[in-house]
């Protein structure tokens, strides 16, 4: 057990560092071909060469590539100096630099944006996997049923629809023609959890109806299959309760595989949910990586983009550790 | 299979079509077939996979003729008709959108172009993209689960962990952070042809890691097979193996995976360009018109609707087939 999660910790580690050198090497190189400096994107309109260079010095940007790689990496570990001629500025752990365009630091704004995403990505699971997994279990018990070919059919219809399309489709018929709802406004779980939930309700929703029909469909398939194992006919030949049998020996090895899809999903979620966040003007990670993005803003791309990487690894470990816990065979591969 | 305890048809339905017909002479019955035959004769009775086909081949006549048809449809996909704009509020006259005889789908705001001519060019981008970006995530990810499942050893250690590195890389980020990086004119491109290679690369490029998964444990079970066994007694080179041996036992998960991989894409480029980075204005693409119509969609519904069910329509035709496809080959999958 030990000796497998010290190699899975290993491969996340330099899976990390790839994606962070991939990354530092695309938003360096690229402006760079294109013929952009780094300096001239922080002082916007400045021409004065001294003033581009004190910038150049405080952003570290003088140093040649790796050794800029090499400060931002250390910034993960312990807090960073920041020599501006006569002023040094302290960036406190995790220092992930300073923002190209207004000198805020990364680590704060990420702090900021981040309680948004986590509540999407919180709210819509719980949405998405509680009706996807008991439509596909409800799906596979009545196989060629009626109920089974509908709840289907919508199913394919939801995965076929672009999350986008959806929620600009529930805000107009929820908020707009009806007034179900008033108009979307991010208010924080601990100011006014009811108005927190409210205004998040559509966001859930659109984001759940993608994932739970992807779910049924899974859920629907696997439990087919399983149904037809050999040991669901030995416990039904000893005289269990069918509500056993489906309950304690089909469900395992289903809930196992969902659970696996699960994590990956969720931690996806974490790294921002760019579509429905633009969507709904919900400004979270996903919203702060585009705007970066469209204002060059290297270090702040560079902390979402890892720590959405981060996220996706870190839900692989878990998921895997769940899965060595619960299945021997997998230790000793 | 979808059997119930006492459901014995399931079976005969299943083999069915393997079994002689018993009105056929018996020279006629013996006649070999391959896996992708049986499940052709198995989808052609699959009712709705086949309506799913018409429409699929209808889309992609539509998306490769989109250049001849596109121009005669209400003036052409870029001609503005100010007339048809309200002045003040910059809307289309009339109802649903100006949906009249000549522009059937309506006209956009603003500008009051046919929509129809901009949904069949936006068919041409999305076809082309997803087709093209299918194609090279299939070829990667032949390529890499062959190296991994067949060679093993170090080989199956590096690619396993690119594939880690791949699975774990924010597509979206780093598709948009690419498109906006290049700069609008580069390696001799126009923008639009620009950008579609942009996107063909960064959705194709990064689905490779999960097909090169599936690939490599088929490859790793095919490998111990006896035919292999067989094939390199009578002294056949590893690349006769590997081409002729186990390549066409990957047609069938290439072909279910494939098909389902396109309707996928088609709502990857339709992301990208709703983000702003996929196809770039004013050529048109179903992402980009749906991100147009949010800036006014409550009071101009229907220009949200128009290519936001284009997308649909497609998007379900194609996961039709493809859940058919998927049934033929498998039909324990059953649906």
């Amino acid at each position: 057990m030990i000796t497998f999660l010290i190699r899975r910790l290993i491969q996340a580690v330099t899976v990390l560092l790839a994606v962070s050198i991939i990354t530092f090497g695309l938003f360096f190189l690229v402006p760079k071909l294109a013929g952009a400096d780094p300096a001239t994107l922080f002082a916007g309109k400045v021409t004065n060469p001294d003033a581009l260079n004190g910038i150049r010095i405080k952003l570290g940007l003088n140093h040649p590539l790796w050794r800029q790689y090499w400060d931002f990496i250390g910034g993960f570990f312990h807090s960073r100096q920041f020599d501006n001629g006569p002023d040094k500025t302290t960036c406190p752990w995790p220092c992930l630099g300073y923002s190209f365009r207004n000198d805020q630091s990364v680590s704060t704004l990420i702090a900021d944006r981040f309680p948004i995403t986590l509540s999407l990505a919180i709210g819509a699971p719980i949405l998405w996997l509680s009706v996807g997994v008991l439509v596909g279990r409800t799906s596979a018990l009545r196989p060629r049923s009626f109920a089974d070919r509908s709840s289907m059919l919508v199913a394919l219809a939801a995965v076929s629809l672009p999350v986008y399309f959806t929620a600009a489709v529930l805000r107009l018929f929820v908020v707009f023609t009806w007034h179900w709802l008033p108009d979307i406004t991010y208010v924080g779980f601990t100011k006014d959890p009811v108005l927190w939930g409210k205004n998040l309700l559509l966001p859930w929703i659109s984001l759940a109806a993608l994932y739970a029909a992807s779910y049924a469909r899974f859920t629907r398939g696997s439990m087919l299959e399983v149904l037809n194992e050999d040991y669901i006919r030995t416990a039904r030949a000893k005289g269990l309760r069918e509500r056993t049998v489906i309950n304690r020996h089909a469900m395992r090895p289903v809930g196992t595989l969902i659970i696996t899809l699960f994590g990956m999903d969720v931690g996806q979620l974490m790294g921002g949910a760019i579509l429905t966040e633009s969507v709904f003007g919900l400004p979270g990670l996903g919203k702060l990586g585009v705007d970066a993005i469209a204002a060059h803003d290297l270090p702040i791309i560079m902390g979402v983009t890892i720590l959405a990487a981060f996220f996706i690894v870190a839900a692989n470990i878990v998921v895997d550790m769940f899965y060595a816990v619960i299945d021997p065979r997998v230790r000793l591969s | 299979m979808t059997t119930l305890p006492g459901d014995a048809s399931a079976l005969q339905d299943d083999f069915g079509d393997l079994a002689p017909d018993p009105g056929t002479p018996a020279a006629k019955a013996i006649e070999g077939r391959s896996l992708t035959q049986i499940a052709w004769t198995r989808l052609k009775r699959d009712k709705v996979a086949m309506v799913a086909m018409c429409v699929v081949v209808f889309m992609c006549l539509l998306g490769a003729t989109a250049s001849l048809i596109a121009p005669h449809l209400g003036g052409g996909p870029n001609l503005p008709h100010t007339l048809l704009i309200d002045g003040d509020t910059s809307l289309p006259k009339g109802s649903a959108g100006g949906m009249d005889s000549a522009h059937w789908l309506g006209v956009d705001p603003t500008f009051g172009r046919d929509l129809a001519a901009r949904v069949v060019k936006g068919a041409q981008w999305s076809l082309l993209i997803s087709f093209a970006a299918t194609a090279l995530t299939v070829i990667l990810g032949l390529v890499a689960g062959l190296l991994a499942g067949y060679f093993g050893g170090w080989v199956d250690g590096i690619v396993n962990w690119l594939m880690a590195v791949f699975l774990a890389f924010p597509v979206v980020l780093f598709g948009i952070a690419l498109a906006s990086g290049v700069p609008p004119h580069a390696f001799g491109f126009s923008y639009v042809w620009l950008r579609v290679t942009l996107l063909i690369i960064v959705i194709g490029g990064f689905g490779w890691a999960y097909f090169g998964r599936i690939v490599r444990g088929q490859v790793l079970t095919l490998r111990e097979k006896e035919f292999v066994d067989a094939s390199r007694s009578l002294g056949a080179g590893e690349l006769r193996i590997v081409f002729r041996e186990i390549m066409p036992n990957l047609i069938a998960p290439t072909l279910v995976f494939a098909s389902l991989a396109i309707p996928a894409n088609i709502l990857a480029e339709a992301a990208f360009s709703f983000l702003g980075v996929g196809i770039p204005l004013p050529e048109p693409s179903w992402g980009g018109m749906l991100n147009d119509s949010l800036s006014q969609y409550q009071y101009d519904p229907a220009y949200l609707f128009v290519p936001g069910l284009a997308i649909f329509v497609t998007v379900l035709a194609f996961n039709l087939f493809g859940d058919g496809v998927r049934d033929a080959f498998d039909p324990k999958a059953g649906r």
